[in-house]
């Protein structure tokens, strides 16, 4: 009960504070991105030792993954940030002459950010520069799942960051359903959509608009390369983008690859031998992998490989460390498509490979399940990519690559369908949490008798040149000379 | 064909829909450039064609006069379908996306796409505008719709049921009539999208609706929308535009209609007799015989207006009007000065002729009065000093602002409409419509060539370094990282 009235002073200060005008204010936004990049730079061994007891990171992956992320979102906010809050200018039609109209973002005023805990300090840290951007007050509720990460940044932000505006709430769930009781401007969630459901109904009883950044079974589809260089930078990205971020606990990573049949033996020899040369080969002592978050997820993985046909389908890997938490990256072959592996989001280091006939079926394959939040595809066949493109829907799509997009500022990052909406990255980031508010200014010269009652039939005509723009039909009306 | 079937379109009923839609969508067919016009121009002629059946209707309903109803139902209509047409071929064009080291080299591009099978629940005042207008960017953004009009403009509903079955592509957008029952039978599937027209109230329901199936939605609602009278304004102009905005607009239902008024104590009853003369110009001295006035809507919302007038405190403060006439639905444009803000008039939305004046101090503490309600769908303000528009502007949180005039912004297709807070999420019109409906889909192309070995494991310090020049250095950081050096 204290800690609900603590949490509902906290939330009532900053709702004053942010009435008071300050973050409206280019330079107190820019004062906090940059007091962010000094945060990063500054705290980098730390942030690596709270990544490394979370998960287990190594710092180049943690680098990649999250400080590199933020860091470069943060510079690419600093150089565009006044660009972003300038009014932008309208056309408006000659008729409306000497209208003026433009469209001016503004803050939404009191946003939640709920991070993650597979990428704990970007997944906080890459929404508060959009929110901080555009100028509102923050709060970030980090994931009690990753809680050295979640304590770093309860200790940091308020020693790099103006705490007048920017909070960060610790706790688990019970923390976060008290946090949804209270009227927010904005919520930004990333996570699974169970929870997002919880989210958006929370949200929906003040009326707060939403962004869910979920999940979903990212497909990979391996076309048939006929180049060796290419398909060995194919798998190496392959096998870098599924296994390398989190061990293939990411919403954006592969979760499952389809392939035609004859190319399958090919494709996981090669797969293996990459494996080994990032991981190595000793499965008592795996290197350059994060772990499994924790026990619960180390189970519900483990019993995905339980069931004995989807068990036999394992064609490299599948031994589990339960006392280190890491499992080996693991490639199963065609396991049973009702099985749970293939009907749920993985979000570990199992990869199943499907096998088609033909390339082409994986259109019809994807298109039977739930919209993914990305699609992969390894291919130099033109037509196909034409047509996975407009066949398909998912939050985007790549091309011979796997995950890179979320480093892309200029593209939209978001889901769709089941996958989530709205998106964040770069400008979208701003977007996301501003408001566009449409301004215009009228004179009072230039009075229009016609707009106004009481009505007759002159006037009917009037509005219908003037709606069907018929300028000379006005102007003639105007001189008198049209009735 | 339109659903007409009134309490017998259940949840079964709604579900077997859905199916049936969801197949149409997945032929691909609405997503083609020539699906989409051809249903467009139909719309445009349907518009065009049945003109008279539709003012007919909409008179019914509402007692609409002709010209207020074929402007700004008719002529609105046409011209969103118009700009649909000229601009499709433009709006479904890939954008492209610059690309930046970290992605070289690469080629990205933002594709539209339909999100799918979409519903879009209208409203009475405006049954035939707020009903074809968000179908209309349905449409242009490829998706297969579904039109439940507002059971509470009953002719026009039908009619739009009647002649969108005839017009369009009916194995794509139809029509299902009802009202609660059915409205929730619909709630109830999983849309890829849902577009809601209406009060707050419902808003929270077609939300937490849409919350179980993860679909967005967007709400476009209503509040009280100030109008702000700074002295010394060209005092006729000013009255004669609130009053267009007020009551030549559905008879104040209208959620963009200038709710109450703030000015100054001082310059408050100059205002006064300027509306009340401007009045008399617009609708006669006896406006409750004018025909250019739409009546009340039906008897609960008649009754609705009348408590609010009959509130104690309340009907001590009418300055005009006041009269009333259940039988014929007719309510006076009624003016009422400092009516006290804990009644209902002053802390609901109106939705009617009544338009309560609130004085203030002096002009800026008008800004403290709007602060204190739930932001607005619009706000105005009439005023020559460049000082106070700035401020305004600045200040005031709405889904829009017009300096100067009322709602006329909404004809605007090039400004986002769209509410924040309480009066709304989303917005639309012109391609903010075809936006509305649609899913920006990012695609990165990336080469073969040109692999930044520094991202993949194992891992190594030097990645490490390479990793941050990549990222952050830019070209003369990737150089120093090469050469082994860091950027400090």
């Amino acid at each position: 009960m204290e800690v609900k009235m603590e949490l509902h002073k906290t939330l009532e200060e900053l709702r004053r504070n942010f009435k008071s005008g300050t973050t409206r204010n280019a330079s107190w936004r820019k004062a906090q991105l940059s007091a962010l990049l000094h945060l990063l730079r500054h705290c980098e061994e730390k942030i690596f030792a709270a990544l490394n007891e979370d998960l287990g990171k190594d710092p180049v992956e943690s680098y990649r993954d999250e400080i590199g992320v933020v860091e470069k979102s943060t510079k690419h906010s600093l150089s565009h940030i006044d660009q972003w809050m300038a009014p932008k200018k309208c056309r408006l039609p000659l008729v409306m002459f000497p209208t003026t109209g433009e469209v001016l973002p503004e803050p939404l005023g009191l946003v939640l950010v709920f991070s993650c805990w597979n990428f704990p300090i970007s997944l906080a840290l890459d929404p508060l520069v959009g929110a901080i951007s555009a100028g509102n007050a923050v709060v970030i509720k980090p994931s009690e799942l990753a809680p050295a990460c979640a304590t770093l940044l309860a200790n940091l932000i308020p020693v790099y960051l103006d705490g007048s505006f920017i909070k960060v709430i610790v706790g688990g769930a019970d923390v976060s359903a008290t946090l949804l009781q209270h009227k927010w401007d904005k919520i930004f969630f990333t996570g699974s959509p169970r929870v997002g459901r919880i989210v958006m109904s929370a949200a929906a009883k003040h009326l707060t608009p939403v962004t869910l950044e979920l999940g979903g079974k990212c497909p990979a589809i391996m076309d048939s390369l006929s180049s060796p260089s290419d398909l060995r930078v194919a798998v190496k990205r392959v096998v870098g983008g599924k296994w390398g971020p989190c061990s293939g606990q990411a919403c954006l990573g592969i979760d499952y690859m389809l392939v035609e049949g004859k190319f399958a033996s090919t494709l996981i020899e090669l797969l293996k031998k990459e494996i080994v040369k990032c991981f190595g080969n000793d499965t008592r002592d795996l290197k350059n992998m994060s772990r499994i978050v924790n026990k619960h997820h180390f189970r519900r993985l483990s019993n995905l490989l339980e069931d004995p046909s989807v068990f036999s389908s394992i064609v490299h890997g599948g031994s589990l460390n339960e006392e280190k938490m890491l499992i080996e990256p693991t490639i199963l072959l065609d396991p049973p498509l009702d099985a749970e592996i293939m009907t749920e989001e993985i979000f570990g280091p199992l990869l199943p490979i499907i096998t088609l006939n033909d390339i082409q079926e994986t259109i019809e394959f994807i298109n039977s399940r739930p919209k993914p939040l990305a699609i992969y595809a390894f291919t130099k066949d033109d037509n196909f990519k034409r047509r996975i493109l407009s066949e398909t829907s998912s939050g985007s799509v790549t091309f011979n690559d796997v995950m890179i997009q979320f480093v892309c500022d200029q593209l939209p990052f978001g889901g769709v369908g089941e996958s989530g909406f709205g998106r964040y990255h770069g400008s979208y980031s701003f977007d996301t949490f501003s408001h566009e508010k449409g301004v215009m200014h009228r004179r009072f010269i230039f009075e229009v008798e016609s707009r106004y009652p009481p009505w007759n039939n002159l006037k009917l005509r009037f509005l219908r040149m003037a709606y069907n723009f018929d300028y000379l039909g006005l102007l003639l009306y105007i001189l008198g000379l049209k009735g | 064909m339109a659903e007409k079937l009134k309490g017998t379109f259940d949840v079964h009923k709604a579900a077997s829909l859905m199916n049936e839609l969801r197949s149409s969508f997945n032929t691909g067919r609405t997503r083609s450039y020539e699906w989409r016009v051809a249903q467009l121009q139909s719309i445009a002629k349907l518009v065009d064609e049945r003109e008279k059946e539709i003012l007919h209707a909409l008179y019914t309903d509402l007692s609409k006069p002709e010209c207020e109803a074929f402007v700004s139902e008719i002529s609105m209509t046409k011209a969103s379908c118009k700009l649909a047409l000229k601009e499709l071929k433009r709006w479904m064009k890939p954008e492209k996306a610059k690309t930046s080291m970290a992605t070289f080299p690469s080629s990205a591009e933002i594709v539209s796409e339909p999100f799918g099978v979409v519903l879009i629940i209208s409203t009475w005042n405006y049954p035939l505008l707020l009903s074809l207008d968000p179908v209309i960017g349905a449409i242009a953004a490829g998706n297969v719709v579904v039109l439940k009009p507002s059971e509470i403009s009953p002719a026009t509903s039908s009619l739009l049921a009647k002649l969108l079955e005839e017009y369009v592509d009916n194995s794509a957008i139809r029509v299902v009539e009802g009202a609660v029952a059915e409205t929730s039978a619909l709630l109830e599937q999983k849309w890829d999208k849902i577009f809601y027209i209406g009060s707050t109230r419902v808003g929270r329901i077609v939300m937490a609706a849409a919350a179980k199936q993860l679909t967005p939605v967007i709400l476009e609602l209503g509040g009280k929308c100030p109008a702000v009278v700074d002295p010394n304004v060209n005092l006729q102009v000013a009255a004669r535009r609130i009053i267009a905005g007020k009551w030549a607009c559905n008879n104040g239902q209208a959620c963009i209609a200038p709710d109450y008024v703030i000015t100054t104590k001082a310059f408050a009853q100059k205002l006064i007799d300027a509306m009340k003369n401007e009045l008399e110009v617009f609708f006669g001295n006896d406006p409750m015989e004018s025909k250019d006035l739409s009546r009340i809507v039906n008897s609960n919302h008649f009754a609705r207006l009348k408590k609010m007038l009959d509130e104690e405190e309340v009907s001590s403060k009418i300055v005009h009007g006041g009269q009333w006439d259940e039988k014929r639905l007719k309510i006076a444009p009624t003016i009422l000065l400092d009516v006290p803000e804990e009644t209902i008039l002053m802390k609901e939305e109106i939705f009617g002729p009544l338009l309560p004046i609130h004085t203030v101090d002096k002009l800026k503490e008008s800004f403290d009065v709007i602060k204190s309600k739930s932001k607005p769908l619009a706000a105005y303000l009439f005023t020559n000093r460049k000082e106070v528009k700035k401020a305004f502007v600045e200040n005031i949180s709405a889904g829009g602002i017009l300096i100067n005039d009322t709602v006329l912004h909404l004809t605007v297709p090039t400004l986002p409409f769209g509410g924040v807070g309480d009066s709304g999420m989303g917005s639309y019109h012109g391609k903010f419509s075809f936006d509305a409906f649609s899913h920006k889909k990012a695609v990165l192309y990336r080469s073969f060539a040109g692999d930044a070995t520094a991202r993949y494991p194992p891992y190594t310090p030097k990645k490490l370094r390479l990793l941050k020049a990549l990222i952050n250095g830019g070209i003369f950081g990737i150089i120093l990282a090469l050469l082994g050096r860091t950027k400090n």
